[in-house]
């Protein structure tokens, strides 16, 4: 009856995407350990997110779409009316206002959006039956610009370009017409020097330093020149595990978390993040497959938005460190220390599973 | 449009949605291609350059101070030499409250006036990150007290420095020199001579003396250690290092114990004294009173007594054996006289009747002999012997200046000596062409009337007059003073002996020399102008005594109106050399404002030679002191029948 049981659990479970992950959880364990000054004591804190991680991906993956369709719009509800408590009354950290005070525990309502923005997309579309008109996509807009904005106002740059991008994913796939994309994308360019004076003093300087990082050397220039020199040294084939001379001596900031990757490429040389990509490339790529193969258009937008979005986080992370892109706070997929970026990842994950093997229960439906 | 265009078309949605996943999937190869191209520019491309940055990011260089070089006497006992102490030292740019930083220490150590003078004048020489000595020679106690309470002070350290020390203190220091730290002039210097990286960690720099001419040897090969540090500046690990080499230590040809009893002879009183091996060039001693204490300027000089030594009226900062320029007066004599024996000009039986004064012809002016009724029958031995002035004006003026400047030339008037150690300055040996140049000016006949005796437009420095004493004790072979006599190797104890220099050769013709020397020798015999310093000796002096009008070391400050009757006195010239037979020593002396070469000069020159060639030793000051006492008592009468020279 266990056997059953088991074999019930596992029929969900996705062995392509399990095993890539699984893989890129390995490499990130090894990174982590060289990482942390070889801290068995943060190697195993992540072990435990992860066991966590793969607990909710498991859990997920069992749950119907339908299921999960249903909770979209009281969770889309729920996450907005903890971003207006957060403008409202939520605790200053760092200079920004990102995190809930809920006296036991502490939590940031941008991270719930980041699934439950596309959720409710997806949800939201699946519900029209007919054709998409353009009334449809200013609601659309609406539920994705609202969440972004009240984001971006924390401020939290990274994360509401996260969120934005997942939400838009889900709208572009969806149908949105390629004039009206083009037609924004000229428009922004048009309003570029608007945006531009609306940023943040701070925010402003990281671009800055992003074009020319020897503006700031030892200030905001830093972390991009040391991950760069990290990468850089690293060659062909890296100076080898715990060889990292970079990361080993401190001169990489943050490089358990958000520049993790440069203590990888380090090591482990351009072999090491050939191989890497190709990893996250397999990912993304069944995650396309299991979108295109889906049955209902609730499952396939969310599971196209999940998939371009883990592609948005690994190429702006790796964009980040190794300077092609500004330095904003977004960690690796799978490979940053961190519990709440693998638990969104658990859910992502598991809910690319259950799109997979749930799609004849669909189609039955 | 009717009702059913506006139902869904699954199947056409399905197509249209692969056709956005297409695109997405196209973005994430080109986007990814990007990446991949990126590290490919960054790892492969970049490799050298970035790997080179890494290096560099990762291994700092910190340099190991070598020791410096010891300096010992000729018999080896050691006038400076190097110890651990522990100093206290603040790193401003690592403080946050300098004041209350210094307050709050003041608290746990003693720091008086003087050591915050030093670091305040410290600390408007260096940069902020450099870490300047608050106190120093913390005892073991003061630098526990301090260990223990460290975490309350951030930015200062407590160091183990190694500090240069003069054991002897006053003793020398002209010669010896002292060290001092580096200032922008010297790093200057040090970049242009390719010494700087030699120089890294290295505080202090030879500022005079032995300590700054054998800066090279004394200052050793600076070691260094490659440290792998972290992002704070930490040293991880050591990489490799490489020792440092110690500086050779310097063997002096000095003699301390002789520079001792000298140096405590002048009893106060400012002068300089110069004695050399003459057939060696070996200086035993240099002194030049009064002199300081060379510690002062180790930890760096406060302002005080840098306001004291600077601004004293005596002077004793400036090194008189080199420096000092007075006119020679009667010392000159004798080199006139080889001058006038050489040329032929005055070769025996020639003798003058001296009336005690001479004339030019066609001119009604005297040239007065500093005895009033003239000598009598000179000849040149007795000419020398009682100083005669007369003899000389009129050998000056049938030798003619040129012929005269041309031969006492080679004894080294009017040029550097060369001696081995910086700050020489050459004297004057006027000729009619240097006054042209410098006056534009004839040359009068008066002029080298005077010159005969050393007077007029002469001018010589202690250390030139010893070294012509030198010379001619040592017929005529001019070998260059030094006072460094060998350099050890640190590293295989190898001595190096300097060699000994010939500087010049006067082939001196063996009668005529004898002629002078006798009338030296006349000079420490009853009825010489020293008879008193030659008495008992045990051993023929040769020397002569002379006088130099006040105009030497310029003193163009204000005069305290006390002291101006005592520096107006004439300055008392002695030089000899002993054995007369068989010169093992030739000494120069002058006694600032003293008057009588043979009353103070010169029981100072016998005191070194009796040390030298006796071994006598001053029992201790005070004994040394009453039977400088006594010798004076005892010559007085015969001073007095020789007022003058």
């Amino acid at each position: 009856m266990i056997r059953q049981w088991i074999g019930h659990f596992i029929r969900h479970i996705d062995s392509i995407l399990l095993a890539t992950v699984l893989m890129v959880l390995v490499v990130a364990l090894m990174v982590l350990y060289s990482a942390s000054g070889q801290s068995l004591l943060k190697v195993n804190a992540q072990l435990i997110n992860i066991v966590v991680m793969l607990g909710v991906m498991f859990l997920v993956a069992n749950t119907q779409p339908q299921h999960i369709e249903r909770i979209a719009l009281p969770a889309y509800l729920l996450g907005l009316a903890l971003l207006i408590a957060v403008a409202l009354v939520g605790d200053i950290s760092h200079g920004a206002r990102r995190w809930l005070n809920l006296g036991v525990t502490k939590i940031q309502p941008s991270e719930l959006m980041k699934l439950a923005v596309p959720i409710m997309l997806s949800w939201y579309f699946s519900k029209r039956e007919t054709m998409l008109r353009t009334a449809d996509y200013i609601v659309a807009g609406v539920i994705l610009l609202t969440p972004v904005l009240l984001i971006a106002k924390q401020p939290d740059l990274g994360t509401a370009t996260l969120v934005f991008a997942s939400g838009f994913y889900v709208i572009f796939l969806a149908g949105l017409s390629w004039k009206f994309i083009f037609g924004s994308v000229v428009a922004f360019g048009a309003a570029l020097p608007i945006l531009w004076s609306m940023l943040h003093d701070y925010q402003r300087r990281r671009v800055e330093i992003l074009i020319d990082p020897s503006q700031d050397p030892l200030g905001a220039g830093y972390h991009i020149i040391q991950a760069t020199i990290a990468i850089g040294s690293g060659g062909t084939t890296g100076k080898g595990w715990l060889n990292g001379t970079q990361s080993q001596l401190d001169f990489v900031p943050e490089r358990t978390t958000d520049f993790i990757f440069a203590v990888f490429a380090e090591e482990f040389g351009l072999v090491g993040c050939s191989l890497l990509l190709l990893l996250f490339t397999i990912i993304i790529g069944r995650a396309f497959i299991i979108a295109s193969q889906a049955k209902s258009t609730f499952s396939r937008l969310l599971a196209g938005s999940i998939a371009a979005t883990f592609f948005t986080y690994c190429f702006v992370n790796m964009g980040m460190v190794s300077g092609i892109l500004p330095v904003v706070g977004i960690p690796l997929p799978l490979v940053s220390y961190g519990g709440t970026s693998l638990l969104t990842l658990g859910l992502s994950l598991g809910l690319l599973m259950s799109v997979q093997s749930h799609k004849r229960l669909v189609a039955t439906d | 449009m009717g009702y059913s265009t506006e139902l869904k078309n699954h199947q056409n949605e399905q197509h249209k949605f692969r056709v956005r996943l297409v695109f997405l999937i196209l973005l994430v190869l080109s986007a990814f291609s990007a990446l991949l191209g990126r590290f490919y520019f960054l790892q492969v491309f970049r490799y050298d350059y970035y790997q080179t940055l890494a290096e560099n990011n990762r291994i700092s260089i910190v340099p190991i101070t070598p020791n410096r070089g010891l300096i010992s006497d000729r018999n080896g006992i050691i006038l400076a030499h190097n110890f651990f102490v522990y100093t206290l030292e603040i790193t401003p740019s690592k403080t946050d409250g300098l004041q209350d930083t210094i307050t709050e220490l003041g608290s746990l150590v003693e720091i008086s006036a003087t050591d915050l003078k030093r670091f305040k004048k410290l600390r408007a020489q260096s940069h902020t990150f450099e870490s300047i000595p608050i106190r120093t020679h913390l005892n073991e106690y003061e630098a526990a007290k301090f260990a223990v309470n460290r975490f309350r002070f951030p930015g200062v350290e407590l160091k183990s420095r190694l500090f240069r020390h003069y054991p002897y203190g006053t003793l020398g220091t002209h010669g010896i020199g002292y060290i001092s730290r580096i200032n922008e002039n010297d790093l200057k210097q040090l970049k242009e001579s390719n010494q700087l990286s030699n120089y890294k960690g290295t505080e202090h720099i030879g500022k005079a003396g032995v300590e700054q001419a054998y800066e090279a040897d004394l200052h050793g090969v600076t070691g260094f250690q490659q440290v792998e540090i972290d992002a704070d500046g930490r040293a991880v690990r050591v990489l490799s290092s490489a020792s440092p080499t110690s500086g050779n230590n310097i063997v002096l040809s000095m003699d301390a114990k002789m520079q001792e009893i000298a140096e405590h002879e002048f009893a106060g009183r400012r002068g300089a004294l110069v004695a050399i091996q003459p057939k060696t060039g070996e200086v035993l001693s240099m002194v030049s009173m009064p002199s300081f204490d060379a510690n002062l300027f180790v930890d760096g000089i406060d302002f005080d007594n840098w306001n004291l030594l600077n601004n004293s009226l005596d002077k004793p900062l400036i090194n008189r054996a080199l420096k000092g320029i007075y006119p020679p007066g009667s010392t000159f004599k004798p080199f006139v006289a080889m001058a006038g024996l050489e040329s032929g000009k005055r070769q025996p039986p020639f003798a003058i009747s001296d009336p005690g004064y001479f004339t030019l012809p066609n001119s009604r002016h005297r040239y007065r002999d500093w005895k009033p009724s003239g000598h009598g029958a000179v000849d040149m031995r007795r000419a020398i012997t009682v100083s005669c002035d007369t003899f000389f004006y009129g050998l000056a003026v049938e030798l003619g200046i040129e012929r005269l400047t041309d031969f006492v030339r080679h004894f080294g008037f009017g040029e550097k000596t060369n001696i081995d150690i910086q700050g020489e300055l050459s004297g004057l040996l006027p000729t009619p062409a240097w006054k042209q140049r410098r006056y534009k000016q004839p040359w009068y006949m008066g002029e080298t009337v005077i010159v005969g005796i050393g007077q007029g437009y002469t001018l010589v420095t202690p250390m030139q007059l010893a070294y012509a004493t030198a010379t001619l004790a040592n017929n005529g072979k001019a070998i260059r003073p030094h006072l460094v006599n060998a350099i050890v190797n640190s590293k295989t104890n190898q001595v190096n002996m300097l060699p000994h220099t010939l500087a010049d050769q006067l082939n001196l013709n063996p009668q005529n020399l004898e002629i002078v020397k006798l009338g030296m020798m006349d000079v420490t015999r009853p009825g010489g102008t020293a008879a008193a310093v030659g008495a008992n000796a045990g051993y023929d002096i040769a020397a002569k005594t002379g006088t130099a009008q006040v105009v030497g070391i310029k003193q163009n400050e204000k005069y305290n109106e006390k002291l101006i009757a005592e520096r107006h006195r004439d300055h008392a010239w002695f030089i000899a050399y002993a054995p007369a037979e068989d010169p093992k020593i030739a000494v120069a002396v002058i006694v600032e404002n003293g008057s009588h070469g043979g009353s103070t000069a010169g029981p100072i020159a016998r005191k070194v030679m009796d040390y030298y060639l006796l071994g006598k030793v001053p029992v201790d000051p005070a004994a040394a002191a009453q039977a400088a006492a006594e010798a004076t008592v005892v010559n007085a009468p015969e001073v007095e029948e020789e007022p003058h020279d």
